[in-house]
């Protein structure tokens, strides 16, 4: 039985599914660094999930390459509504320093709607920790 | 300077210019049907590593730098070759070394240089959607559309 | 017999990496690989030269989040190079510095996610605790725990303090304990063992035709370091040693890993005593980039990084080409995986350490008939693991 989203949130409990666009992970080695002990973002009741069926919101970082667009679409699609996005990383944001590329298909915005931005180069742990507990309180 | 002694020895005139930034750096310019024979040399007779090439376009022509480096010398030799931009292509070298099959579809797919020989020249790290006959790296291709 | 393409899905765990390698298995064996790239791409060496030759290296600092100190000091040797000019000592152990600290958090990043492909997750746990304190040496140096704009041409953005030696020192010294502990528990463990020997073995043949660099060479026994061959920074004012090993199988590549570790220790510690209580110059001066060519290299945690770059007088390079080490290294995987179990697969890959940034990544199985996933890149990682289970009930040790 599914609870809904603002049951789950009050019970403190988000399904989170992330996805690489095309970053140069150090977004990626921090989100991952929230799980360990030092920061356990656990006990803010996240949980990483393996299939974005399952996810409540959808954690994005890097520039979103044209290859990677027709995924994070078709990711988005899937993602059980209501749902949210989070861009991670100044990358994700507004391209950052590769915003002129040619393989750039982003920013994040200009292919999914986004509801929360955490900037930097990369976010450090607690930057992204501050992001999440913006995004409960908006769900609530 | 024994790399430098070794080439001439076994090239003679078929080195049309050789240039040493510093002990450590030997820039060979030879033509381009030529480079089989020398990469050859290098890569089995000096027992030199393939570290990669780097394709550049000069507006007046493509130019391909080889890079090799004799480690336990400290010498990185860097074979030069240049080729006509309005129809770049040179053998391939994949059948001497593996390792050369991804930097030569990369320069294909970024600069249009044909790699003749080459067992399967397609595009390694652009879409499949990404236009046809748009060469990223060259110079003219300023503004892309996207 | 069938054969059934495995496209093998994300390398990290807990993500969706995009990269993408095909498998061709015939039943449980895979007998060929192709590796379809281009996810990550971002056109840097474009973005490249419509930057100054200043701006560049806070640019590539941005290709690997986890090597990301290396392609600047790879491409600052590059532009010295060109210029014929040697940055002053100070620089150079200060480059070393933070170079070796980047190796040591890169090298137990890795025993975290390999430790987590093969089911041990403690061991994941515990990597990335220690890797902590490495991180905060860092944001203490430079400002950032990642990218750390420390390097320009001609010497380094900021100095360390005193004060902060000791520090270092201290924390260095903690962490050599605990990877003392790490590094025995993984040599003496008998279900790893069994796990990892003689997996995905690369031979010196397959070294020299793929062009192989880092530890993946140093584990097939060829003899090849930056540092030590091509001497820059304070590598050759210091005393340390380059590890090697002769089997070239994934045991072979973790152990070179981990023993690389000690010696980085063993370099930051002789660096900072030369810094402590001296005073000198940081960097020298350049205004600007004359008409040339230059080529500078720089040994990254996973390999040799390579840097070339043409100037003609202007204020920004006319080409800069970029060699990672997982370009060269990536590949070998084609040799690697031939033979072997798609249990094993992601371990195999695992162990070439691919920065996925620094090159591009990724695999699942599909059944080339029925044109369905049968696996992906999660039920590859839990194969893995339920293989080191069956091995460790085999070997009479409990579950984890």
């Amino acid at each position: 039985m599914a609870l809904d989203l603002k049951t789950r949130a009050l019970k403190k409990s988000l399904f989170v599914f992330h996805l690489s666009t095309g970053s140069c992970n150090n977004c990626d080695i921090e989100i991952l660094d929230c799980l360990t002990p030092r920061f356990d973002i656990e006990r803010f009741g996240m949980t990483l999930v393996g299939s974005i069926k399952h996810a409540d919101v959808l954690l994005v970082t890097g520039i979103c390459t044209i290859k990677n667009s027709y995924r994070i679409k078709k990711l988005y699609e899937q993602m059980p509504k209501p749902g949210f996005v989070v861009a991670i990383g100044a990358c994700a944001c507004t391209g950052g320093i590769f915003k002129d590329g040619y393989q750039m298909a982003g920013p994040i915005d200009k292919i999914i709607p986004v509801d929360v931005y955490i900037p930097g180069c990369p976010p450090k742990p607690e930057a992204m920790i501050a992001g999440i507990v913006k995004l409960l309180e908006k769900i609530k | 300077m024994n790399i430098v002694e070794k080439l001439k020895g076994k090239f003679g005139n078929k080195i049309k210019d050789i240039k040493l930034h510093c002990d450590k750096r030997i820039y060979v310019e030879i033509e381009k049907q030529d480079i089989i024979d020398f990469v050859k040399f290098i890569f089995h007779d000096l027992d030199a590593r393939f570290i990669t090439a780097s394709g550049i376009d000069n507006l007046d022509s493509m130019e391909i730098l080889y890079h090799f480096s004799v480690d336990r010398e400290d010498v990185i030799v860097s074979i030069r070759v240049f080729l006509d931009r309005n129809n770049p292509e040179i053998d391939s070298i994949t059948k001497i070394i593996r390792g050369a099959s991804n930097i030569e579809r990369e320069m294909y797919e970024l600069l249009g240089i044909k790699f003749l020989g080459h067992p399967d020249l397609k595009r390694l790290l652009l879409d499949d959607k990404f236009p046809e006959g748009v060469y990223p790296l060259r110079k003219t291709q300023e503004k892309l559309e996207k | 017999m069938k054969k059934v393409i495995v496209p093998l899905g994300p390398y990290h765990p807990l993500f969706e990496e995009p990269e993408y390698f095909a498998l061709y298995c015939d039943g449980e064996n895979v007998v060929d690989a192709e590796w379809v790239a281009g996810y990550n791409h971002r056109g840097i060496e474009k973005l490249s030269e419509s930057k100054h030759w200043d701006q560049v290296t806070f640019l590539i600092e941005r290709i690997c989040g986890i090597c990301s100190t290396s392609h600047p000091i790879a491409y600052c040797n590059a532009v010295e190079d060109l210029l014929k000019i040697e940055i002053p000592e100070r620089a150079k152990y200060i480059r070393s510095i933070v170079g070796e600290l980047e190796r040591l958090h890169s090298h137990l990043l890795w025993v975290g996610l390999a430790g987590h492909f093969l089911g041990y997750n403690t061991v994941f746990m515990w990597a990335w605790k220690y890797r902590e304190p490495i991180l905060d040496i860092m944001e203490m140096v430079t400002g950032n725990r990642n990218h750390y704009a420390m390097m320009k041409i001609g010497g380094v953005r900021r100095d360390i303090a005193d004060d902060d030696i000791d520090i270092i020192k201290n924390i260095l010294g903690e962490l050599k304990g605990k990877l003392e502990m790490l590094t025995q528990a993984v040599l003496d463990d008998p279900v790893l063992a069994a796990r990892l020997k003689g997996v995905g073995v690369l031979t010196k043949k397959d070294i020299k035709d793929f062009g192989a660099v880092g530890p993946v060479a140093r584990a097939s026994g060829i003899d090849i370091d930056v540092r030590r061959d091509s001497p820059h920074a304070a590598y050759n004012l210091v005393e340390w040693k380059v590890i090697t090993c002769e089997e070239g199988d994934v045991f072979a590549k973790a152990v070179v890993r981990l023993l690389e570790c000690f010696e980085s220790i063993k370099i930051i510690q002789q660096c900072l005593d030369r810094l402590k209580g001296k005073k000198g110059e940081i960097e020298i001066e350049v205004r600007n980039i004359p008409a040339g060519e230059g080529i500078g290299h720089y040994e990254a945690p996973r390999g040799e990084c390579f840097h070339y770059v043409r100037s003609d007088g202007t204020s920004r390079p006319v080409r800069h080409k970029i060699r990672a080490p997982s370009y060269v290294n990536i590949p070998t995987f084609k040799a690697s995986c031939i033979g072997q179990t798609i249990a094993d697969v992601t371990i195999i890959l695992a162990g070439v350490d691919p920065c996925y940034c620094c090159t591009e990544r990724a695999i699942s199985v599909y059944d080339v008939d029925k044109k369905k996933k049968i696996f992906d890149g999660k039920d590859l990682i839990r194969l893995s693991q339920e293989k080191t289970r069956k091995i460790k009930k085999e070997l009479g040790f409990k579950d984890e």
